[in-house]
């Protein structure tokens, strides 16, 4: 039982499936300057990375090993299909914004790392359990650039102005501060998260590259 | 005029890497050493060339709304285009795998340097995301397609080659241990994508070019519609005073 707990708990902190397995990066920062954004993103990854991981493990035995990729993409093609119209059924404008990204969840690479490393070699349980850690560690790390980007670029959380009236300048604003508007630009993004690697590292040093 | 533009574009301004964050996974992960950056480059170059054009095929003549017309009148009100995402992933899926074989069976060179890395490159967010933005951006014909295509892969060849090359020297430089690796690269990233953005305005001169263009156009038009009015009012006249006379 500890063991099955670690699987959850370690993708969230020292095998963070961003900032340390260097995976599923390109959906992470596109998508990241809404706060709203990023945490529909994160349940749509868990709910792929959950199912898939299970069907995966379920299929291990019949898969031939030559054309496991194809069928795997085939798996994870179907599940986003599903998220991508269910999105687009109750959240018409999120879906616009989040546009072509919802697709590329298919070709994310923490969820054919996953498989490949995880699924294939594992019961459904267990994969279960790896699937929703990675995807919650994936989460983590959206929800904390889409939280620092809308709070410094916008003044928002949520849609939610938190910091005051930037145009009635109540608030922070009376004090003379001003949003960044810069934070909302893309480079931002991978600032940011290249600041949250180092704060990590800095905490752990074993995470520390030579 | 409309491919150059196409093409610059793909290249600079919507850059696959630094616009779009496409690819950063394998982008991150093979950037260590120039050599293996401009292997990997190249396949992604070939098989965006090959994948854009067959997609937009795709897109075109069977998932569209409305696209299966050519079948008879009767599948005119078929949509598929639900279908996007799972056909064009089996296309790239496909693809590449079709032209490891045929490389390997024609150019056992060509396989050697590129071969390690066309697996790598089906599960490569920049292809299939090429393909979608193809299909997003409603790129109108299949010569575009590939122009599209080829733009893209070249964009993201010029970026994984860069960072490569800041990578090499980096390695003498005193990196604060915390940020070594993974951390200065991402860094270094955002701060290209910040010296890419300066690509943006390269496009807009041009359009104000083919304003005026339209503007002294119009003028033109409009200056001719009135010597043809003054033409037939002087013909009036000159009638007017015929028959006076």
């Amino acid at each position: 039982m500890a063991k099955d707990s670690r699987l959850i708990l370690d993708p969230l902190t020292d095998n963070n499936p961003i900032t340390i397995q260097v995976l599923g990066i390109c959906s992470a920062l596109a998508i990241t300057a809404e706060l709203e954004a990023s945490i529909v993103m994160s349940i749509s990854v868990l709910f792929v990375m959950g199912v898939g991981n299970v069907v995966i493990s379920l299929m291990r035995n019949i898969i031939p090993s030559k054309i496991r990729i194809i069928a795997q993409l085939i798996v994870v093609a179907t599940l986003v299909i599903i998220v991508d119209l269910v999105l687009k059924a109750f959240a018409y404008e999120l879906s616009k914004t989040l546009s072509v990204f919802v697709g590329l969840i298919i070709t994310n690479c923490i969820i054919m790392g996953r498989f490949e490393a995880f699924a294939l070699g594992n019961g459904p349980w267990r994969s279960f359990l790896d699937g929703i850690g990675n995807a919650l560690g994936y989460g983590i790390i959206l929800v904390i650039v889409g939280f620092f980007r809308e709070l410094l670029g916008s003044g928002t959380l949520l849609g939610i102005p938190v910091l005051g009236d930037p145009i009635e300048k109540t608030g922070l604003y009376a004090y003379g501060y001003e949003n960044n508007g810069f934070m909302l630009l893309s480079p931002m993004a991978l600032i940011v998260v290249g600041i949250i690697i180092w704060v990590q590292r800095t905490r752990n040093k074993a995470l520390i590259e030579d | 005029m409309e491919h150059v533009e196409l093409f610059f574009k793909s290249i600079f301004i919507d850059n696959m890497v630094f616009a779009t964050f496409l690819g950063m996974c394998s982008y991150l992960a093979v950037s260590k050493k120039v050599s293996t950056a401009v292997g990997l480059g190249a396949a992604v170059i070939f098989v965006l060339a090959i994948t854009v054009p067959l997609n937009w095929l795709l897109d075109q003549y069977i998932l569209q709304p409305g696209a299966l017309s050519w079948l008879g009148a009767e599948y005119a009100s078929y949509d598929l285009s639900f279908l996007s995402f799972i056909m064009f992933i089996a296309t790239i899926a496909t693809m590449v795998q079709l032209v490891e074989i045929v490389v390997e069976k024609f150019s056992p060179s060509l396989y050697n340097s590129l071969g390690i890395f066309l697996p790598l490159i089906a599960v490569n967010c920049a292809i299939l995301g090429g393909s979608l933005f193809m299909q997003s951006r409603e790129i109108a014909t299949l010569g575009l397609a590939l122009n599209y295509g080829i733009g893209s892969g070249i964009g993201w060849f010029l970026a994984i080659l860069a960072i490569a090359a800041i990578r090499e020297k980096i390695r003498y430089s005193s990196v604060p241990p915390a940020l070594r690796g993974l951390g200065i690269t991402f860094i270094i990233t955002g701060l290209m994508a910040i010296g890419f953005m300066s690509f943006g305005g390269m496009l807009t001169g041009g359009d104000e070019g083919a304003k005026k263009e339209e503007k002294a156009a119009s003028i033109e038009v409009i200056e001719e519609e009135i010597n043809k009015e003054e033409a037939t009012t002087k013909s009036d006249l000159e009638l007017a005073q015929n028959t006076n006379k």
